[in-house]
C-alpha cells in the first residue's frame, strides 16, 4: 500500500490542507488552514517516528489483530425492510433516499 | 461546448497507433453481497435489500463472502492469471451519495489475480494474444434516480433518489494490459476480447454476463501515438460502454475525436467520457482525479485474504470445459471445417446449435436452421439470435418431424414461423395450422396423374427413362398440394406410374 502522507521532507503545505479540505468536502476557514496545517504537522512527525525504528526486515503490520481468511457463507440473512432502511434518512421519496442536487461529479 | 473535429477512420490509422485498454466488470451472481447477507436480485423494490452494513451504519462491520472470493479466484485461473497468496481490501474514498460508506471497499495494489492472458479470435480467424494486467475484487455502487431538470441526466437535476440495493453486490473488474499494434482493427480486437471474456465467464457460471442489464460493463482506454513514434498519447476513459456494438463503436470513435484534437496541435485531456448510445459518440464527463485523491488505505475492518495453494489447487479443478476448450471439441466431434466453426461462433449460434444436439438433433441439420433460417428471422426482427422466441428443444422437435417425414422443409418454415408468433409447441403449429405432410398415396397418386396428364412430353421423356425430367411434375403436384406433400414420396410415385 502507497502511504498517503504528503511528500516527506517539508513541512505540510496551506495549499495541502486546502486540497484534502476539499476531498473531504470540508469548509475551511484562510485562518483555519494555517492552523490545521501546523496541528497536522505535529502528527505527521509524530507517525514518521515509526519510520526509525522500522527495518526492512520488519513487515508492515496490516492489522492489529493475526487473522487471515475470515469469510462467511454466502447465505442470506434478513435485510431491513424498506421503512427501517429509510427511518434515519433526513429525506425519502418512492421508497429512496432522497439527497440533494449532485454538482456534476459522476463516478 | 463546440462539436469535436473528428478524422476519418483510415486517415487515423494511416497517422496514428491506436493503444488501447478495457476494463470490464462482472457482477457476480452470488446469492449475497459482498460483505454481507443481503440478497443481490434484480428489479427489487428499492431498498428492500440493503442492512446496515451496506448502508455504511456506526456500529456494523463487514464479513467477506467466501463464495465470492472463489469466483474471483476461479475468473484468475480462467484467465491465466497468477492468484495472489495474500492481500488486502482498501477504502476507495470519495464523495458521492451512490455509496452510503462515502468510500467504496475495493482490492487496490494488491489484486487477488495478476498477470494472465486471453487468446481472442477475430472474425477473420486471426488470433490476438491480450494481456490481463490484473482482476480484482470491489463492490458495485448504489443507483441514482436525478429528479427534475429538463433530461433527467444529472446535468440541471433538482434533486437525486437513491436505491442502495445495488450497493455491495460482489464485482470483480478486469483490466487489461495496453494492447498494441491493433491499428485499423482496435475496434474489432475491443469488441472480440470483451465477447471472449463475456463468453468465458459465463461458461464459468460466476455471472450472468448480461450487458444489457449491467451485470457485465466495459470502460475503453484509448489513446493515440503518432504512427511508429512509440510516444504514448493521453488517454480517455469512456465509460457507459452498454453492448459489444457499443464497444467497437467507442474505441472507433474515439480514435476519430484524439486524432482530431492532436491534429489541431492540441491535447487530449485526460477524463472521463460517456458514450452516448443513440449518436455512437462520447460526451466529457468529468476531469478525472488522480489515484492520490481517492486517498486508499487498507481497510481496517477486513482481515488480508490468503488462498493457500492447496485452495488454488482445488478450485482449478472446478474449472469447466473452458469455451476454447469446448470450441475445439465440438469441432470435432461435428467434424466442421475452421470456417464452418467460426461462422457459427461469428453468428453465436455455438450455444444454440449445442443445446439444439443435446435435444436430439443431428448437428447439421441444427446448424443449417440456426445460421440460415433464423438467423434470417432474427436480422427481420432486430434482435439478437438467442432472443428469438424458441427454445433449442422446440426446433429439435420441427427437426425431428422433418426426419420422420411428417413435414417437409417448407412446411417445418411455416411450423417454426408459428413458434416465433407464439402460436404454441411445433405439434400445436402443426394441428393449427394443419400442416402435416400429405401421406395419404391416394390423394397423391391422384394429383401424380393430373400432373401427368397435363404435361403429356415430360410424361414421355420419364417413361423413356429421363427420370431427372420427373422435377417438373414433382414441382407441378407440390403446387396442388399446396407444399403439403412429401417430395421424395411424390418422387417415387412419379416412377412407379412410369413404370420407369
Amino acid at each position: 500500500m502507497s502511504p498517503d502522507s504528503p511528500s516527506s521532507g517539508g513541512a505540510i503545505t496551506r495549499d495541502e490542507v486546502a486540497h484534502l479540505a476539499r476531498l473531504a468536502r470540508l469548509a475551511v476557514t484562510d485562518d483555519e488552514l494555517g492552523v490545521f496545517a501546523g496541528q497536522l504537522d505535529v502528527i505527521l512527525g509524530a507517525v514518521a517516528r515509526v519510520g526509525e525504528v522500522a527495518a526492512d526486515d520488519i513487515p508492515p503490520t496490516s492489522h492489529s489483530v493475526p487473522l487471515e481468511n475470515v469469510f462467511r457463507p454466502d447465505e442470506r440473512r434478513p435485510s431491513l425492510t424498506q421503512e427501517q432502511a429509510l427511518s434515519g434518512a433526513p429525506a425519502a421519496e418512492g421508497g429512496r433516499f432522497r439527497v440533494p442536487q449532485i454538482l456534476g461529479e459522476e463516478q | 461546448m463546440s462539436a469535436p473535429t473528428l478524422v476519418d477512420f483510415d486517415d487515423v490509422v494511416d497517422r496514428y497507433d491506436p493503444m488501447l485498454g478495457l476494463e470490464v466488470h462482472v457482477e457476480l451472481s452470488t446469492n449475497t453481497k459482498m460483505f454481507c447477507g443481503c440478497p443481490t436480485e434484480f428489479g427489487a423494490e428499492p431498498n428492500t435489500q440493503v442492512c446496515p452494513t451496506c448502508l455504511g451504519l456506526p456500529g456494523s462491520l463487514p464479513v467477506v463472502n467466501r463464495t465470492a472470493v472463489e469466483s474471483a479466484i476461479r475468473i484468475g485461473l480462467a484467465l491465466n492469471c497468477d492468484i495472489a497468496p495474500w492481500g488486502r481490501f482498501a477504502r476507495k474514498n470519495y464523495f458521492y451519495p451512490d455509496m452510503p460508506k462515502n468510500f467504496q471497499t475495493s482490492q487496490y495494489d494488491e489484486p487477488i489475480a495478476v498477470n494472465g492472458h486471453l487468446d481472442v479470435t477475430l472474425e477473420d480467424g486471426t488470433v490476438v494474444r491480450v494481456e490481463i494486467e490484473r482482476a480484482h475484487m470491489e463492490e458495485d455502487t448504489g443507483k441514482s434516480l436525478h429528479v427534475g431538470g429538463a433530461t433527467g441526466r444529472i446535468h440541471g437535476a433538482e434533486y437525486s433518489l437513491l436505491d442502495y440495493n445495488r450497493a455491495g453486490v460482489p464485482l470483480i473488474e478486469i483490466v487489461t494490459k495496453m494492447i498494441p499494434d491493433t491499428g485499423a482493427r482496435a475496434p474489432e480486437v475491443a469488441r472480440a476480447y470483451v465477447t471472449a471474456l463475456r463468453d468465458l465467464i459465463r461458461s464459468l457460471g460466476v455471472s450472468d454476463v448480461r450487458m444489457d442489464q449491467g451485470s457485465m460493463r466495459c470502460d475503453v482506454n484509448l489513446s493515440l501515438s503518432p504512427r511508429g513514434s512509440g510516444i504514448l498519447g493521453t488517454r480517455s476513459e469512456t465509460k457507459n460502454v452498454n453492448s459489444l456494438r457499443s464497444v467497437e463503436r467507442a474505441v472507433r470513435y474515439e480514435m476519430s475525436r484524439h486524432a482530431g484534437v492532436l491534429d489541431a496541435g492540441d491535447k487530449v485531456v485526460q477524463e472521463t467520457r460517456h458514450f452516448q448510445e443513440d449518436t455512437a459518440s462520447t460526451r466529457s464527463g468529468r476531469i478525472k482525479e488522480t489515484s492520490e485523491d481517492y486517498r486508499y488505505f487498507p481497510e481496517p475492518d477486513l482481515v488480508p485474504i490468503a488462498p493457500s495453494a492447496e485452495w488454488v489447487e482445488e478450485l482449478r479443478g472446478t474449472l469447466p470445459e473452458l469455451p476454447w476448450e469446448r470450441r475445439a471439441r465440438i469441432q470435432r466431434e461435428w467434424g466442421l471445417s475452421d470456417a464452418e466453426l467460426r461462422d457459427l461462433v461469428n453468428a453465436e449460434a455455438l450455444d444454440l446449435v449445442a443445446a439444439t444436439v443435446d435435444a436430439g438433433a443431428p448437428s447439421g441439420d441444427a446448424r443449417s436452421w440456426w445460421v440460415s433460417y433464423l438467423s434470417q428471422q432474427a436480422n427481420t426482427r432486430g434482435v439478437v439470435l438467442d432472443a428469438l422466441p424458441i427454445t433449442p428443444a422446440q426446433l429439435a422437435r420441427v427437426i425431428e418431424l422433418v426426419t420422420s417425414g411428417e413435414l417437409n422443409n417448407k412446411l417445418a418454415r411455416q411450423v417454426v414461423d408459428g413458434v416465433l408468433e407464439g402460436e404454441g409447441e411445433p405439434d400445436e403449429v402443426v394441428a393449427k395450422r394443419g400442416l402435416a405432410v400429405v401421406s395419404d398415396d391416394g390423394a397423391l397418386i391422384a394429383a401424380v396423374d393430373e400432373a401427368l396428364a397435363a404435361q403429356p412430353d415430360v410424361a414421355e421423356k420419364i417413361r423413356g427413362g429421363k427420370v431427372a425430367a420427373a422435377g417438373a411434375i414433382v414441382g407441378a403436384v407440390m403446387k396442388a398440394t399446396k407444399g403439403q406433400a412429401d417430395a421424395k414420396r411424390v418422387r417415387e410415385l412419379i416412377i412407379e406410374r412410369c413404370g420407369a
